[in-house]
Formats: structure tokens, sequence, C-alpha cells
């Protein structure tokens, strides 16, 4: 947030230069951040406007230049001069010593162009201050109250799907939710498979992810593993966002406690053939950094899942789906899943809703 | 009399053939009880008609009441029992005084605090009802005295300022009659408050546009939209178009973030349904007064068979312009004077920007009779100019409802091919007014401030935005029939101050669409800075917008005299509209000391942080 304040700060100062020579005029009698031009106006008024003129005719091109000139909101050029009061002016804090009136050019000045009517006193006066609107002008103690940092929070079961097919039924379930603001989100995600009546995997994520781009939050955090084999808790960390063409991928690389390691990808899109009928492509890949025979993984790309699940939105937050899955596991994790007993390829047909809330 | 409907509409009210939820199921309004709702004619052409209050004293009482707009009974937070809350009638050069109690029951959903704010009146700070700049708001049980110096005429509105009150119902129309004769004429003289209701809690649709911003959208493109398009522009072209936005990884059917899939559109607070009326005698002038009261709805609003004068904006004269259709964005209002004669009915037809609903009301001969509904216009879809990206695939200008010429092709130009297709030889006058929008910038690129860059919160920044003053409007363009832009309001008087702004500030208007966040310059309100203006100064305020969203934008306190393409004083507003890829300018004078509020008039961008604290210092 610190940063964030000093942005804005930095940001006014650059937005509003002439800002500052505004106040430097209130407040010194001249500013050097005055133009040659108007100075020499506010300085007694020593400039008839004939010689400009003249300039002017040898200077056309002068014309912009003026015009763009920051008018700090002081008399300058009037030609009614009935409302001036010279007995409040101070000219005691005036320090003549500073300027420099040699680098001063008029033959660059094109007065032609400046219409003296409206460019010195506003038509319609500007009401003297009283005490009154000094008084309705304190802003309150309380500041504005706004939803603008409020904490919200979003849940989505992506997943929760089951099938019958060989060895067995099953179901899975894949859910994410965070909650915080914007840019601050305590995320937990979870994964899980139960086969033939057990727990084949099981996974819940608890991260801190912080937005630091416009499409992605870096997440960091801890995962527990309830199963394959024994519990076990990692370090994670990751990014999770929005790729170009609208592709949701989240990768996470997880450390765990013996030192193995595993890196997971997961990309996701919504193919839209209508607005409420949803072909969702998947993909999800596991990397092992070494064989972990308890997990039943061995180094490389240990598994693979692509998904086609069709869903209709009865609401949004209610979709239920079809689906086809094909899982595959590679190399010496096949091997070790064959020997265990389980299919290294598998292709199901699943059954599903989507809610969040 | 070719009018299919006068002929048996002999006291039998006739509905709107196409009566669709969005419309709403009900007549709505607050339950009397009675049988019945009560609607509020708002003829001010009489004294004192019903819903009406007048004069210098008033005692306003916010609490809440039960309604019913869609055959589901909801709570709403109304004023002394009305939504819209009272029409309240000033008269220029009186002194007002506003007793505001809050009765808000225990516990409720739309808060304990209250607040009204007086939308485009010029008065001290502290009567400016905005809780936290203005004052502390107004607690339970509280009453607080508003009270002012009427110094201004025309048509204005109220509402809150407190969380989401403003759409659960807190809104009214302000009237004010003026101290000199106006320059028009006119018989009869109706309010026409268009709004849009929500059975959900504001505070449930903020936390939902929070988890899914296009929850409303369906309208998204399928594969059947790609297989149509791409035979018609070609399988290339319709790759590129949807490479360009999926690389922004935006949606071009992205048009408002809440529409009729959520809300119901009311005008004078009844559905169509219910059909508001106002009565015409055949040649009558009838001054129409349109507010968009609304929270999160631009409303483009039409009268079919009849010319609209439009004689006042944002309740200053302007020169009248006649047209057939306007768009009115949250919280500006028209003053529209037509003539109705030849029918005994015509419909007032207010369809939202999106093209998902609308609402209706007569102007009639009598009560109960009906002129046809005309449909929803097709759906626009945005392209990458309408975004102020030069850089267009030949796939974006592919669609047919688009008006190439009134694209504002000016802001490309860049070197790309796509624009040596002829059509920026036909746009001379948009090519002057970008010359003279970028006159900060050297290249024609805007530049962007430097809190935008890298930050989260910055989904898109516009590449090349232009005034687009006399640019309809997305989903207006080529329509036929005439349409308002800002380039045809000219206020009636000449710049009222006069000087030349003495500086510049710009601001960016900025968002992200998938967290719904929104601010100025990147910076969310509880992030930034406030703006410090000095006392008495005259400044200009560059508007650039860095979203793909439409918003109208509301400086409280201080006119926003809209400038034209060549930075000339235009039109005085108190809301400046500003659509995607557009950059434009007013003029302000700081003449009201004190904490302004400076915001987006989109409730939920408002909320969502997109407002600014303005101090006018001495």
């Amino acid at each position: 947030m610190s940063i964030r304040t000093r942005l804005s700060a930095a940001l006014l100062s650059a937005l509003l230069p002439g800002f500052a020579a505004a106040q430097d005029v209130h407040g010194q009698g001249v500013s050097r951040d005055e133009t040659p031009g108007s100075a020499q106006h506010a300085d007694g008024h020593a400039l008839a406007d004939g010689p400009d003129d003249q300039a002017a005719a040898a200077n056309p091109a002068g014309t912009e230049t003026h015009r763009r000139q920051a008018h700090a909101p002081v008399q300058r050029t009037g030609h009614d001069h009935s409302q001036m009061d010279h007995s409040q002016m101070d000219h005691s804090q005036m320090d003549h010593s500073q300027m420099d009136h040699s680098q001063m050019d008029h033959s660059q000045m094109d007065h032609s162009q400046m219409d003296h009517g409206r460019a010195t006193l506003p038509r319609t006066p500007i009401p003297v201050l009283t005490d009154a609107d000094r008084a309705a002008a304190v802003a309150p103690a309380h500041l504005h109250a706004m939803g603008d940092n409020a904490i919200n929070h979003s849940l989505l079961l992506d997943r929760l799907e089951t099938w019958d097919a060989a060895p067995g039924t099953g179901n899975a379930w894949e859910a994410q939710g965070w909650i915080g603001t914007d840019l601050d989100r305590l995320w937990v995600r979870s994964m899980g498979e139960r086969t033939g009546g057990r727990l084949a995997s099981a996974d819940v994520e608890l991260l801190y992810g912080r937005s630091v781009s416009r499409w992605w939050d870096v997440v960091a955090g801890l995962r527990h593993d309830t199963a394959p084999g024994p519990a076990q808790d990692w370090l994670a960390l990751g990014v999770m966002g929005l790729a170009p063409y609208r592709f949701e991928v989240q990768a996470t690389v997880y450390l765990g406690k013996a030192g193995q390691a595993e890196a997971r990808l997961e990309a996701e899109y919504d193919v839209l053939l209508t607005n409420r009928l949803i072909l969702q492509p998947a993909v999800e890949l596991s990397l092992q950094a070494r064989d972990d025979a308890r997990r039943g993984v061995a180094s490389g790309i240990s598994t693979a899942e692509a998904g086609l699940r069709l869903r209709y939105e009865f609401k949004r937050r209610f979709a239920p789906y079809v689906g086809i899955v094909h899982e595959r596991s590679f190399g010496r994790t096949a091997e070790l899943r064959e020997v265990a007993g389980e299919r290294a390829r598998q292709t199901r047909w699943v059954a599903g809703v989507r809610v969040w809330f | 009399m070719s009018f299919p409907f006068t002929g048996r509409a002999e006291g039998a009210p006739v509905h709107a053939a196409r009566r669709r939820f969005m419309q709403g199921l009900a007549a709505g309004g607050v339950l009397a009880g009675l049988g019945g709702w009560p609607r509020h004619g708002w003829a001010l052409a009489t004294a004192h008609a019903p819903g009406v209050l007048a004069g210098t004293e008033f005692d306003l009482r916010i609490g809440t009441s039960p309604v019913d707009f869609t055959g589901k009974p909801r709570t709403a937070v109304t004023v002394n029992g009305s939504l819209p809350a009272p029409l309240l009638r000033w008269r220029e050069g009186s002194t007002v005084n506003l007793r505001v109690s809050n009765a808000l029951p225990p516990g409720s959903v739309h808060g304990t605090t209250t607040s009204l704010h007086w939308h485009g009146i010029v008065l001290p700070a502290n009567m400016d009802g905005v809780p936290g700049l203005s004052f502390d708001g107004i607690g339970p049980g509280q009453t607080y005295q508003y009270r002012f110096d009427v110094r201004q005429g025309g048509t204005y509105w109220y509402h809150s300022h407190s969380g989401f009150q403003e759409q659960a119902g807190l809104y009214g129309p302000l009237i004010i009659d003026p101290a000199e004769p106006e320059p028009f004429s006119y018989q009869r003289d109706y309010v026409v408050l268009l709004s849009d209701w929500t059975d959900l809690d504001p505070a449930a649709l903020f936390a939902r546009l929070k988890k899914m911003s296009d929850f409303d959208n369906y309208a998204q493109r399928t594969v059947g939209d790609f297989v149509r398009d791409a035979r018609r522009d070609g399988l290339r072209a319709t790759l590129q178009d949807r490479a360009a936005w999926g690389q922004m990884r935006m949606t071009p059917t992205d048009l408002s973030d809440v529409n009729a899939n959520t809300y119901t559109y009311l005008l004078n607070g009844t559905t169509t349904l219910g059909n508001w009326t106002g009565l015409f005698k055949h040649g009558e002038r009838v001054r129409l007064r349109l507010i968009n009261g609304s929270s999160m709805t631009h409303f483009d609003v039409r009268i079919p068979g009849l010319k609209m004068s439009v004689v006042a904006a944002d309740g200053q004269y302007v020169h009248p312009v006649t047209v057939d259709e306007l768009r009115i964005a949250t919280a500006e209002t028209f003053d529209v004077i037509v003539t109705p004669s030849g029918q005994d009915a015509f419909t007032v037809f207010a369809q939202d920007l999106g093209r998902t609903g609308y609402v209706a009301g007569t102007l009639a001969t009598r009560e109960g009779l009906r002129a046809p509904v005309p449909a929803v216009d097709a759906r626009p879809i945005l392209s990458m100019a309408d975004m102020g990206h030069g850089g267009m695939s030949d796939g974006a200008m592919g669609h047919g409802a688009m008006d190439h010429a009134a694209m504002g092709h000016a802001g490309m130009g860049h070197g790309d091919a796509a624009s040596a297709d002829g059509t920026a030889a036909a746009n001379a006058h948009a090519m002057h007014g970008a010359h003279q929008a970028m006159g900060s910038t050297s290249q024609g690129m805007q530049t962007h401030p430097e809190s935008e860059r890298g930050n989260p919160l910055v989904d898109m920044q516009t590449m090349s935005p232009t005034p687009k003053l006399d640019d309809p409007g997305i989903g207006l363009r080529g329509n036929g029939r005439d349409v308002l832009s800002y380039a045809r309001l000219r206020s009636l008087f000449e710049d009222p101050d006069g000087r030349e702004p003495g500086r510049e500030i710009e601001l960016h208007l900025t968002g992200h669409m998938e967290k719904f966040a929104w601010s100025f310059d990147g910076l969310k309100f509880v992030d930034a800075k406030p703006l410090r203006l000095n006392y008495g100064e005259r400044l200009r305020i560059v508007l650039v917008n860095d979203t793909m969203m439409t918003h109208p934008i509301h400086l409280h306190g201080m006119w926003s005299d809209l400038e034209d393409a060549q930075g000339e004083f235009m039109v005085r507003k108190h809301t400046v509209d500003m659509p995607p890829g557009t950059r434009r300018s007013y003029r302000v004078r700081a003449d009201a000391l004190g904490s302004w509020a400076y915001h987006c008039h989109l409730l939920y961008h408002m909320e969502a942080g997109m407002m600014r604290q303005v101090q006018v210092v001495e």
C-alpha cells in the first residue's frame, strides 16, 4: 500500500505542474515559473500592447507557445483596473535579484491572438470568501466509506463428477475459493478422487495470492495430501491467471519435506457453443523431480489428464455437465501403477455438476 | 387516425405484446394496500400534484417500504414512503430548508446511516450530502437540516450517497423554477424519470460482480458467430479479429456490466406494464424532463412518430436541437419539447445501451391508451476503433450494424494497412478533432500516467483516443434516426467564466473487468490523494477513457463546462459521459470551497473505487 501511496503522490505532482506554479505566484508575487511575458505584465504592467502587436506581426508562429503558457489565476492583463486595490499589495517578499531578464526574447511573442477581454477577470466574479464559507467547507472527521477495498469471496466447485468405468466406479472433485481484496487474496484449492470405494488421492492447498500484473497472481502456501500414501505436507509456489486468448492457467511447484518436488500445470478454456452450452477442454500435467514410491510416482512426467466437458448453465451458478476424460501415466510411473494393479491409461465418461457461490 | 390501437382502445388498456420477465411482471410501485399503486403523473402544469412537494420548507423521511415490480415482494428505500422519492419543486432565488430524517429500521440491509445529495446543485460543501466529504451522514433517528440558497433553475434530481441506497430506490426528481422566464413555451410539463430496479440486495449484486463481472453478458460470441463471421468476412479476417480480442482477453460484447438480465427498468417508478401515461391535447407543446436516475444504465430514448426538441441539458439551457433519439447517461438530464398530434397515443421508449431490455410509457390523449412498443434494437459489437485502438483488423470492421462513417477512424493512420480502405478520407472532420485532442502527444499516440504501468488494476489502455463528440454512440450509428450527440449541444449562454484555463489536469478512467475494479489513473479512491484546486482558478480537466465501458463522470459542487474539439466552451454540464476510446475535456471554475466528490456515476464503478476527492482550497 505504501508504494501505491507514493505512486499517487508522484503522479499528482507530475500531473499538476501548474499547481506548484500557481502557489508560487500567490506566495511570492512573482514566480520564476511564470513566463517572461506574463511576468512583465504582472510587474507593474510595463508593456503596452502596441509593441507586442508589432512583434506579433513579425512572428505569427509564436501563437501556440504563448497560448500554452500556464496562466496563474492572478489579474495580469486586465484593461479594467478599477477593481484593483494596490494598497493591499505587499512587495516586501519580492526578490528582484533572482530575476534574470537577459534570456527574454520578445521577438518570439505573438500577442495578436490574445483575447484580453476573456483571459483576465472572469465574467462572473469569483465570490469573496466569508467565514461562513470557510465553516461550511470543513470536512467531517470520518472519510467517505467505500467498498473499493472491501473483502470479497468466491467458492467454485469446478468439478463434482462421477463415473462408472473399469476398474470400477469413482468420483472426483476439484474446487477453489478465495477471500480477500482485488490484489491480496487467500486461496483454498482442493482436488481428489475416489475409486472403488477408497480415496485414491486428495489434497488441499492454502495459499496467499498477490496480483502482480494485469492477468497474473503469484501464490504461495501449503499443500496437504491425505492420499495416496501416508499424509504429507508440501510448500507450494505458483502462478495463476488468464493467459492470452482467455486460457485459465495454473502452474505450481511443490516441495516436500523429504526433498521431493512436484510440478503441476493446469489449463482450461471455455468454448461457447451458445451462451449457456459451454464446452470446456482442460489439461493437467504432473511432473516429479524424483521417485516417490509411497505415492506411486517416478521422476519425469508422471501423469497427464485431458478432459472435455460439456456443461449447460441453467443458471450461471449451476451447470450440470457430461464429459470424457482420458488419463494416463508415463514411464516408470506407469510401471509402478501396473504393478499396483492400476491401469496406465484410462478413458472414462463422466457426469457432474459445476456450481459456485 | 390510421393508428391501429386507437379504435378499440376505448378505456380498455392494451398491453404490450411482448411481456417479458425483465419488463416487469407487476405494474410495480410501493404497495399501498388499497389495490393499485400510487402512480405519479408528475404533471407539473397543475400546482400541487400528488407526489410533488413545492415551496421552501420540506420534511423528508427516509425509511423502507414494501414494493413489488416483478411479482416478488421486496423492500425498497424510500422518501416519505414513495419510490421514486417525491418530486421537489424549488424556486431560483429562494432559500430552501430540508429536514431529512433517518427512519431506516435497525438492521436494514441498506445500512443504518443515510444521506441525500442534490445532484448538479451549486451549494456550500456541507450541504452536498456526501458522507465523509460533506458531513457525517444522517445517523439512525437523526435529522439533518439542509439549508441553502437556490442559485440556479432547471431539471435535476436527488439521491442517496450512502452505500447502495440509490439502487434500492432512494432517488427523486428535483425541479427548480427559474427566476427569469424560460426561452421556450409549452402547455404540459412532465417528468420522465428512468431507473433500474433489482430484486437482489444491491450489496449482493456488487459481490456478484466481484466474483463474475460478466454474469449478465448472455450475448458473448459463440462458435456459431465464428462460423457466420468466417463465411462473411473470410476465415483469416475472423481469426485475426478473434485473436485481437483474445490477446486482450476481452470480449467485444461487453457493453454494460448489469443489464436487463438483472434489472427491471422503471419509468417514473412503474414498469412497462404499469404504463405511465402523460396526457396531451393534439397540437399542444409537451415538455418532458428526462432524468436518468438509474444506478448502472444508459438509456436510449425516443418517441416513435415525434421529433424531440432538446432545450436543456443537465438543467442548463441549450440552443434547441431537434432529434429523433438521444442517449441519456446515468445522472444526466435532458429537457425536450414534443408536439404530439395526428394520433392519440405515442410510446415513450427507453432501451438500455446493451440492448437487453426497455421500459415504455405513453403520451396519450386519455388514460388507458397504448401505442405500439418497438422491438429492442440489434445488439452492437464493440470494435477496436470504439476503444481507441487504431490497429483495427478487417474482421472487426465487417459487422453489418456498424456505421463506418461515424467510427472515428481518425485515430488510425499509424502505418496500419487496415486504414487504407478509404474510410479515413471521409473523416476529415473527425480527423480535425483528433488533431486537437492529441495536442499533448507528439506521435498521435496517447501517453499514460506512470501509475498505470504494470498496475494489476489496469487491464487496458487506449492507444489513440479522440473526443468523438459528434459520434451518436455505440449502437446508435446509422440506425436511420437522427440521434443527439454532444457536438450538437450548445449552451444558450457564452462561457460564464470566460477565462482560459490556467492549467490542465489529465485523468484516465481505468479498470479491470475480471476483478471488477475501477479507478482513476489506476488508483482507487482508497489509494489516491485528493485533487487540490485553488479557490477561484479556472482549469481544464482532460479525461481519457482507458476502459471498454462508458462512464458518466460527475464533479460535485462545480460545473463541468464541456469543450468542443477545438478546446472552446461548448455546453455546461454536471455529468460528462465518456464512451470507450474517448478523450474529452472540460473547464472547471473552482469557485466552491471545500471537499467534493468526483466520480463515475455508475454506482458499482464508484463503489469499486472510480472516485476521487476534490479539495478546493484557498
